[in-house]
């Protein structure tokens, strides 16, 4: 892989490198398991270094983040394809999603937090991720997702609602046990 | 129980991402609606919620040791030494009448993504050298010893030097992983505290020290001659420009 000569391998380092962590943070929320997560990432940093020089300055993170997103669909597809096909649909999933036991067993909100952000499908996890964990502006998720920005706000609002209620009914189900 | 609004714009509105009218318009909104008040509310709860719990993980060690390595498959070599010290050489003398025309800091804690990560990277990895069996790759105040362990680790120049007239007595050097590269590393020791220097090669321009603090470490940043430090220690700020000068001068 090691094509680049040294000077553009000094701008990758300098450029690109330093977001390795917002690299793995977003493999790691996508595919939900850290050792994943570390393949997947190195697989996508790689994949950024050979293709570097198609790279022609602008945001090297959504460039980075737009990689790393793609290496993780086509390793889900590959591996968790059943993942994959849960419909982009509120009502369907609310049905669906596997919210219970394990959230409310959860102790501290981190936990909680992390359980009910994976419960969602992968599509709204990615895009909280970016805006909330990650920092991102609407262009910038518009620009890593592929999404139009319009589509940005209304998708945003919607994961934030179905985290909100995973979380919501959580509370629920604890309740009710403690009662 | 929500109104249209909520559904167009309140998400919007609440990243402060909508334009001047569409904002304007959601505001008028507010005044007379019951829902979407309580859903702005909501948000924030929920937004605060998210940042309290700390959910971004960042890369391990292993994966940034593993792009390391991708990137360097052979080991290092020296070749670079020679031009990099001439550039060195030529920025010293630049920075010395820099100096003398009066040399200015900023204290302006950098903002942006990547001195954040950097810093925070910097402090975490001196934290760690700290512990016990960790602190030095080669421990000594002599400076040709110090370089000398390093020749061959490095591509560029290194200048360590010993301070201890100065009051900041060389300890010795290892090296380090920041940003997946390795880095040089010297440690001095002050009264009571230990300040470790990082150092590694840029193509950036030189910088004035710019200085910040993160969990009760400061650290201090410049460039020179192509050659980036970045200097951390639990020591006052004063020490580290000091130490900043004593290489610079």
């Amino acid at each position: 892989m090691n094509d680049l000569d040294a000077e553009d391998r000094l701008r990758f380092e300098q450029l690109v490198l330093p977001h390795a962590d917002a690299a793995f943070n977003l493999a790691r929320w996508l595919l939900r398991k850290r050792e994943d997560a570390e393949e997947v990432a190195q697989e996508a940093l790689l994949r950024a270094c050979r293709f570097f020089r198609g790279f022609h300055g602008g945001d090297a993170r959504a460039w980075l983040l737009q990689i790393v997103r793609n290496t993780c669909y086509t390793w889900l597809e590959k591996k968790r394809p059943m993942e994959l096909s849960v419909e982009f649909d509120e009502e369907l999933h609310l049905q669906t999603c596997p919210t219970p036991e394990t959230i409310a067993i959860a102790g501290d909100d981190r936990e909680r937090l992390s359980r009910a952000l994976e419960t969602l499908p992968p599509r709204f996890r990615e895009i909280l991720v970016l805006r909330e964990l990650e920092g991102c502006s609407y262009k910038e998720i518009a620009a890593i997702t592929s999404i139009p920005i319009g589509t940005v706000m209304s998708s945003l609002s919607r994961a934030l609602r179905q985290l909100y209620s995973v979380l919501t009914n959580s509370y629920h189900k604890e309740a009710v046990r403690e009662v | 129980m929500r109104c249209d609004f909520a559904d167009s714009l309140l998400q919007g509105y609440f990243d402060g991402e909508l334009s001047a009218p569409s904002a304007a318009e959601f505001e008028r909104h507010l005044q007379h609606c019951v829902h979407c008040p309580v859903e702005l509310v909501d948000l924030d709860l929920l937004r605060e919620r998210l940042q309290l719990a700390q959910l971004y993980e960042a890369a391990p060690a292993s994966l940034r040791k593993k792009i390391h390595a991708d990137l360097r498959p052979t080991a290092p070599t020296t070749a670079m030494s020679q031009p990099l010290l001439w550039h060195w050489l030529a920025a010293a003398a630049v920075l010395l009448l820099l100096a003398i025309a009066g040399w200015r800091v900023s204290p302006v804690l950098r903002t942006d993504d990547y001195q954040a990560e950097l810093a925070e990277e910097i402090v975490d990895a001196h934290v760690h050298s700290l512990q016990p069996g960790h602190l030095t790759g080669i421990s000594s105040s002599d400076e040709q010893a110090v370089k000398g362990w390093f020749k061959g680790r490095l591509t560029f120049a290194l200048p360590a030097r010993d301070f201890a007239n100065d009051g900041f007595a060389l300890e010795g050097g290892r090296l380090d992983v920041v940003e997946g590269r390795s880095v040089a590393v010297l440690v001095y020791a002050r009264p009571g505290h230990l300040i470790s220097v990082f150092i590694w090669p840029t193509r950036e321009r030189d910088t004035s020290p710019r200085i910040g603090s993160r969990q009760g470490y400061q650290w201090i940043d410049w460039r020179k001659g192509k050659i980036e430090f970045c200097a951390v220690s639990e020591a006052p700020t004063s020490d580290l420009l000091q130490l900043q000068w004593l290489f610079t001068k």
